[in-house]
């Protein structure tokens, strides 16, 4: 069929057009950022090479880069999949936290039981609570009440309260009481890691969770049936797809895997419940489900950016005495210059 | 009233715009005097709306010229019309509602310096509110006003911006009784102050109560001229709908002289459903589609047409009354059940309500299909494939491509896929709105064909149509739909075009025939 060998051959220089896109806007960004190092009287090239040697270059660097990555694919995906119903999900950071929170109880409650059960019921809990807080803003979505992306926002306020309150009350350590943080989870409740880094297993279900969404939405008939919604809610509603359960659904499971990600960062990391244990994970994961356009590989090559990105940061720190924060000009840079090349929608005409 | 010396103000000379297939203006001639009321009179899709667009200089004609105080104009844009003293209200209002009254009309205002005193506008509103009977409260919000004071601030906002020629498409649509006779006796002071009206309608008792001079277009062409002595209403219906003729039975398609079946397919009992907004209201209707049945539905566009599509769908539920699918109360069923069931669907506006423009063919094909196709997680593609490929050759559609995204289509392919997707599984009911709408003939043909066919297969069929020959043609029985509820109803053969027109423009009170 020559069509199908066509629309094929339009894929393909399509991928390779937006490949190029991308690589053009991480050049410009990267010689932005340097005009701006070299103000501050930095050597941009030196900074970039240590940015280089200190995380692509160096096993240490490099699995701290899949650490920061466990999070961010999740905290992506959450995004992702409603935003292929036309949903906003804004919330991933209060679905974080909540699911942070719920598998902290559930290590809590159940310290005696073996690994085999508590670590599943901490990964249920933690993929539970972030349901939760994505299937209330669903709710009140699918029933016309609230506008998604203003309940997940407004959400977002609350799961870190909820937090704070179990920590500074009832959960807090009794051995640490300088520092407001529950006490150290049972051993059988930690994920497994890997090669003496702090690599948890937390990888394998972000990347396992990567390839179910892709599978889910080009290949099974829910995938069809999200896609419909996003393409026309109209059509699929009067076509007679279930509209407002899927909508339920699609923010419930994303609001779940933000709160894998959640329980990742408390099972796989801190081993503890703490205060700002996500340093804007959730919303990091929106910028990159946006700039990948919800594409499964674009996801991951963004996740892997922006993990290098934030380690950039660690080591200008160290290496060229520059706040932190200087990343986010970087960030903020790329952003611009992607905000700047796509031309505005509807506005046209 | 003529002004058989005077230059018209505005007049139109030999226009034709062709629209793919459809010659949607074909050599129209038209002239508007200052100080008349001038009704442009027509079906649906008669070109009335073309041939105003064209006058606003929204669209190009592809022949012909426009000519203001007797001499030529070009009108690139809307612009061009407004600064040459060219006016329009449109059917969809364009005002903004958390302005004021003030604001909206100041926006409009080209002349206005950038920083303006409010007094001095404000006291121009007053002015002319007191002058033509148009008055509203300058500092009103536009969302607080009833739609009649709204028409009221768009039909200002063009003589404050000094319109001579106001062109209004169907502005009683939206107006209760008492707007639409405020509304003519503007229309009085307007015309007594030299201003020329364009009013676009098909409703013929207002353009016998108010109009000077008519124009009445159908299928492009100007029908026929009148002045207001001239003008009743049958001499009216007819120019519109064309000579009668139209109740003879079709000499293809023999209908099969069954007994009517005891048990309806589909029933509406005493159904009615609320509107919002610019919806309509359907008033305790009573519909029955007997097994081997053509029901025909005719009617103006907006007198609940696509309301009555939705309620059958499952899409707009029933204040009251109830709905029973062969013999089963389908009130409360979701449209999933009632498409599984058997109920087929072409809608009006297929790309907006049936179609994922985004996804391809083959996609689009199973949505909607239930789960016929269902494998496991997946979809049986072959399977569909198989079906599909059987549905459009029973239609005798071409096969499109599979592959390309479905917005790729043109209208009409659009169309086709659509229409072969709800035919493929043998549907017990039939809803067509419009269903040859944007067809070329020989697919038109085969629609018709297979509507026929799915009655004479014992199936029911709703055809819903503006189309009073395709309605003769197909319909076994003709119900007439007018401002949400049924006029007139009558059976195959002894209908007259006139009368049914008579009813579909309210003209006459609702008889069963």
């Amino acid at each position: 069929m020559p069509e199908a060998r066509m629309a094929a051959a339009l894929r393909t220089s399509q991928a390779v057009r937006i490949s190029l896109r991308y690589a053009l806007v991480c050049a410009v960004a990267l010689a932005m950022f340097a005009a701006i190092l070299l103000a501050a009287g930095k050597d941009p090239l030196k900074a970039y090479a240590d940015t280089f040697t200190y995380t692509l270059a160096n096993a240490y660097g490099f699995s701290e880069l899949l650490v920061r990555m466990t999070p961010l694919l999740l905290a992506a995906v959450a995004v992702a999949l409603p935003s292929r119903l036309g949903l906003i999900n804004v919330g991933g950071e209060g679905q974080l936290y909540l699911g942070a929170w719920m598998a902290s109880a559930g290590a809590l409650m159940f310290p005696g039981l073996p690994a085999w059960i508590l670590l599943p019921l901490v990964v249920v809990m933690g993929f539970l609570g972030g349901a939760i807080w994505g299937a209330i803003p669903g709710v009140l979505r699918a029933a016309k009440l609230v506008n998604e992306t203003i309940a997940t926002l407004l959400l977002n306020y609350i799961a870190p309260l909820i937090v704070s309150f179990f920590i500074f009350g009832p959960w807090r350590a009794v051995d640490s009481s300088a520092y407001p943080q529950s006490s150290a989870f049972p051993e059988a409740a930690r994920l497994p890691s890997f090669f003496n880094t702090r690599i948890h297993a937390g990888i394998l279900i972000s990347l396992a969770v990567l390839l179910a969404y892709w599978l889910i939405m080009e290949k099974t008939r829910w995938g069809v049936e999200m896609r419909a919604i996003g393409g026309n809610p109209e059509a699929a509603q009067r076509l007679g797809i279930p509209v407002a359960v899927w909508i339920v659904i699609a923010l419930a499971i994303g609001g779940g895997l933000a709160g894998l990600a959640g329980m990742g960062e408390v099972m796989g990391i801190h081993g503890r419940l703490r205060q700002g244990l996500s340093p804007g994970y959730g919303f990091t994961g929106f910028l990159i489900s946006w700039l990948a356009g919800g594409r499964p590989l674009g996801i991951l090559f963004m996740a892997f950016l922006f993990a290098i990105i934030t380690s950039a940061g660690d080591t200008l720190q160290i290496t060229q005495g520059l706040p932190y924060s200087v990343v986010n000009i970087l960030l903020a840079m790329i952003l611009f210059i992607v905000l700047a090349r796509r031309p505005a929608r509807g506005t046209a005409k | 009233m003529t002004h058989p010396v005077s230059t018209p103000l505005l007049e139109v000379r030999g226009i034709s715009k062709r629209y793919g297939a459809v010659l949607a203006n074909d050599q129209v001639d038209l002239s508007l005097y200052g100080g008349e009321v001038h009704a442009l009179l027509g079906e649906n899709g008669a070109g009335k709306s073309t041939l105003s667009k064209i006058m606003y200089g929204f669209t190009r004609p592809d022949s012909g010229e426009i000519l203001l105080g007797g001499k030529p104009v070009d009108l690139h844009s809307p612009r061009d019309a407004r600064a040459l003293g060219i006016g329009m209200v449109f059917q969809n209002f364009l005002l903004i509602p958390a302005l004021s009254v003030l604001e909206n009309i100041a926006l409009f205002l080209t002349d206005l310096p950038p920083i303006f005193r409010r007094e001095a506008v404000e006291q121009r509103i007053r002015e002319f509110g007191e002058r033509f009977g148009l008055v509203v409260d300058p500092w009103a919000q536009v969302r607080q006003l009833s739609v009649g004071d709204q028409q009221k601030v768009e039909i200002l906002k063009l003589l404050l911006a000094q319109a001579r020629v106001l062109i209004l498409d169907e502005p009683t649509k939206v107006l209760a009784p008492h707007e639409v006779v405020a509304l003519f006796r503007v229309f009085e002071v307007l015309k007594a102050e030299g201003y020329s009206i364009l009013f676009i309608t098909h409703k013929l008792r207002e353009v016998v109560a108010c109009a000077d001079r008519i124009t009445v277009m159908r299928q492009g062409r100007v029908e026929g001229r009148l002045t207001s002595g001239q003008a009743d209403v049958d001499t009216l219906v007819t120019m519109m709908f064309g000579e009668g003729g139209a109740g003879e039975p079709t000499a293809t398609g023999t209908v099969p002289e069954q007994p009517p079946s005891t048990l309806p397919i589909f029933e509406l009992r005493g159904a009615s459903s609320k509107a919002t907004g610019s919806e309509t209201p359907l008033k305790n209707l009573d519909v029955s589609i007997g097994a081997g049945e053509i029901v025909g539905v005719a009617g103006v566009s907006g007198s609940g047409q696509k309301e009555l599509g939705d309620l059958i769908l499952g899409l707009r539920p029933l204040s009251t009354g109830s709905k029973w699918f062969c013999g089963a109360d389908a009130s409360s069923w979701t449209i999933a059940r009632i498409r599984e069931s058997g109920v087929a669907f072409v809608p009006e506006d297929p790309l907006v309500m049936a179609a994922v423009p985004g996804m391809s063919v083959r996609e689009n094909l199973v949505l909607g299909t239930g789960r016929r196709y269902w494998k496991g997680a997946t979809i049986n593609w072959r399977a569909l494939e198989v079906a599909m490929g059987k549905s459009f050759s029973a239609l005798a559609f071409p096969v499109p491509g599979l592959d390309p995204p479905m917005g790729a289509l043109s209208g009409g392919n659009l169309q086709r896929v659509v229409i072969a997707r709800e035919m493929a599984h043998k549907p017990k009911l039939v809803v067509a709105l419009y269903p040859t709408r944007g067809l070329d003939v020989r697919s038109a043909l085969s629609v018709r064909d297979l509507l026929r066919r799915v009655r004479d297969g014992g199936g029911g069929v709703l055809l819903i149509s503006e189309d009073l020959e395709e309605l003769a043609e197909m319909a076994d029985r003709l119900l007439v739909l007018y401002g949400g509820a049924i006029a007139g109803e009558f059976k195959r053969g002894v209908w007259q075009a006139e009368q049914v027109g008579h009813l579909m423009t309210g003209s006459k009170e609702a008889l069963h025939a």
